[in-house]
């Protein structure tokens, strides 16, 4: 487990992302550790979203650089920042209704067979990516009906702990969650965390996005708080009381040691 | 008829899970459109039995055309799950059967089907990129590029056929057969096992399902959706133009206005087919099923005598029909 001390595994300077008159996000920086969790705690449309998606490439920043261990790296796409190792469960989930669960698991990571002709082709490998799903899916305590049912036959709950599972089987080094405990029941929140807790033993970095103070404080290290699109405070979770994080989310008060 | 299925249901306790598992699992719209086959055609049989609905020369006829059709709503089963469309292919269909002519003449039978195809993936690509590079629905561009297509078709041979003389190319692409069972039937089949293999098994045919039932998600997964929409239309225009070798190959010749009728029969096809007209769902089967339902649809109107007026209508009428209930079938579940 890397300490706080080292090279952070993501860090992100000076972002900022207007939509037309919105400033979204207004010149701000993070940084997260191998091994750490991180909250990303703000009021709805306090920019989280869009900080997660700028980082994962789904959006472009207008200002800002995004390090990765410590070098600076463009992710000008999706595909550019899975392939950096960073993996993220997306507020709106990401996953394809009409695909089944094996499917949506491996979805643009499938396995092929045939060689090299087959993996040119991109003939699937069906057989092998199910066996893996049950697998990932048996090693997260995942539990889902059947690997074979589209995913407009699942429950909001499974539907989330699919597209959790399948950031926690790619994310080798970071891990966006967006939200991915808001439709889930107690046990499966319960798992989830579990989940986090595993990941983040594994020496994954990760990031939290959630609205619930009980989960920052059972399993976040450090707090990061976005209001209107700017940063107002980062404290260490262990120094604060959920009191005083419901404060600088709601703007009664802003600081924190570092900023 | 649904007093009849619940009166079956109530009767047979095991049929009316089964249909209950299969509504569940979103399949039993899959089902619709065979089951439409096999009652149209028993209809005709019916009705139709002193007009030679049923004589061996009138199924061949049926068969041949519904080739044409079925191997165009392939390729528009991909544009579709693309969550894509593609207005132009009856007139790439046309244009393909000049070209085809054309090349065959001067170099012979391979390349004569080649050069058409190319020109058709190549109609694709355009109509692809412009769509998605520009943001312009494809609707439109293909729509455009259905006029400009026929234009040029029109300006090719002026608006004379062109002999094809190649008996190769005729053999391999019309008239011919192995054995008893025609060349078109054959290429029908290669063409829907191709289609259906690309679409199930192949990265690509998931990615294109991915992208046409969520654009957004599956780009958020680092899907190249701009590529996966660009193909999918290069797809059905690329399966248009094959379409036309083969309607030159059965006519022998090539002519601006084969295949030109046939852009709104596809798409019934396809529909009817259990595939979804905005995205996401698609079947290959059911869009060859729904061609052989049309093109008997199309024999059955021709053998009560309609007149070519009444033809129009009535097909105008049967497609918005056929289309409607499908939908109505697809939502339901
Ligand atoms: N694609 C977009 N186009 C226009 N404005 C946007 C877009 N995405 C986000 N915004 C705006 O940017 C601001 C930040 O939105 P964001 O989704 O990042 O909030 P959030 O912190 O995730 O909120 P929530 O807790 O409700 O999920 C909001 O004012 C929102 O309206
Ligand atoms: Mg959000």
């Amino acid at each position: 487990m890397t300490g706080a001390a080292g090279t952070p595994a993501l860090e992100v300077e000076g972002l900022c992302k207007s939509f037309r008159a919105v400033r979204a996000l207004d010149h701000v920086a993070l940084s997260l550790h191998y091994g750490r969790v991180t909250a990303l705690l703000g009021d709805n449309g306090a920019g989280k979203s869009t900080l997660v998606k700028c980082i994962s490439g789904v959006y472009a920043p207008d200002a800002g650089v995004v390090k990765v261990d410590g070098t600076v790296q463009a992710v000008a796409s999706p595909e550019a920042a899975r392939s950096l190792g960073i993996e993220t469960v997306h507020q709106t989930l990401a996953v394809i209704d009409p695909l089944d669960v094996v499917e949506n698991l491996f979805l643009n990571r499938e396995h092929t067979r045939g060689g090299r002709f087959g993996a040119w082709l991109g003939v699937l490998d069906k057989k092998r990516m199910r066996a893996e799903s049950g697998e990932i899916l048996g090693r997260l305590d995942i539990r889902i009906p059947s690997l074979r049912r589209s995913m407009s036959a699942l429950s909001g709950g499974q539907r989330q702990a699919v597209a959790i599972g399948r950031a926690a089987a790619w994310g080798q080094q970071i891990v966006l969650l967006d939200e991915p405990a808001a439709a889930l029941g107690v046990e499966q929140a319960a798992r989830v965390l579990d989940l986090i807790r595993s990941l983040r033993d594994a020496g994954v970095a990760v990031l939290l996005i959630t609205h619930n103070m009980d989960r920052v404080t059972e399993v976040c290290d450090r707090a990061v708080v976005l209001r209107q699109g700017r940063k107002t405070a980062e404290v260490d979770v262990g120094e604060v009381t959920k009191d005083d994080l419901v404060a600088y989310i709601t703007g009664a008060r802003t600081g924190g040691p570092d900023t | 008829m649904t007093d009849d299925s619940a009166a079956a249901g109530r009767m047979l306790p095991g049929v009316h899970q089964w249909l209950a598992r299969r509504r569940q699992d979103a399949g039993l719209r899959q089902y619709v459109v065979y089951a439409a086959a096999v009652f149209i055609f028993a209809l005709f049989a019916v009705i139709l039995r002193d007009d030679g609905f049923l004589t061996a020369s009138n199924l061949l006829n049926i068969g041949r055309q519904a080739a044409p059709i079925a191997v165009m709503a392939v390729g528009m089963t991909f544009a579709l799950a693309a969550a894509e469309i593609d207005l132009s292919v009856g007139a790439v269909t046309a244009l393909s059967s000049l070209v085809a002519a054309e090349a065959v003449g001067s170099y012979g039978f391979v390349a004569g089907a080649a050069v058409a195809v190319a020109v058709g993936a190549g109609i694709g690509l355009v109509n692809g990129v412009i769509a998605v590079k520009v943001r312009i629905p494809s609707f439109l561009v293909t729509l455009g590029m259905l006029g400009i297509v026929s234009g040029i078709a029109r300006n090719m041979n002026n608006l004379q056929s062109l002999p094809i003389r190649n008996d190769t190319f005729l053999a391999i692409f019309g008239a011919g057969s192995v054995g008893p069972i025609s060349s078109l039937l054959i290429w029908t089949v290669v063409v829907g096992v191709i289609g259906h293999f690309v679409l199930h098994q192949l990265r690509w045919g998931r990615h294109v399902l991915s992208v046409g039932a969520d654009r957004s998600a599956a780009g958020a997964l680092g899907i190249n959706t701009d590529r996966i929409r660009i193909t999918a239309l290069m797809t059905s225009a690329a399966a248009a133009s094959f379409a036309g070798v083969l309607l030159a190959g059965r006519l022998a010749i090539g002519r601006h206005d084969l295949g030109e009728n046939l852009l709104l029969t596809v798409i019934a096809a396809v529909v009817i087919g259990g595939t979804n007209l905005f995205g996401g769902r698609a079947s290959v089967a059911g869009a060859i099923a729904g061609s052989v339902v049309m093109a008997m649809l199309n024999n059955g109107l021709i053998l009560m005598g309609l007149r070519v007026a009444d033809q129009l209508i009535a097909r105008g009428v049967i497609i918005i029909l056929a289309v409607a209930l499908s939908m109505r079938e697809q939502k339901e579940t």
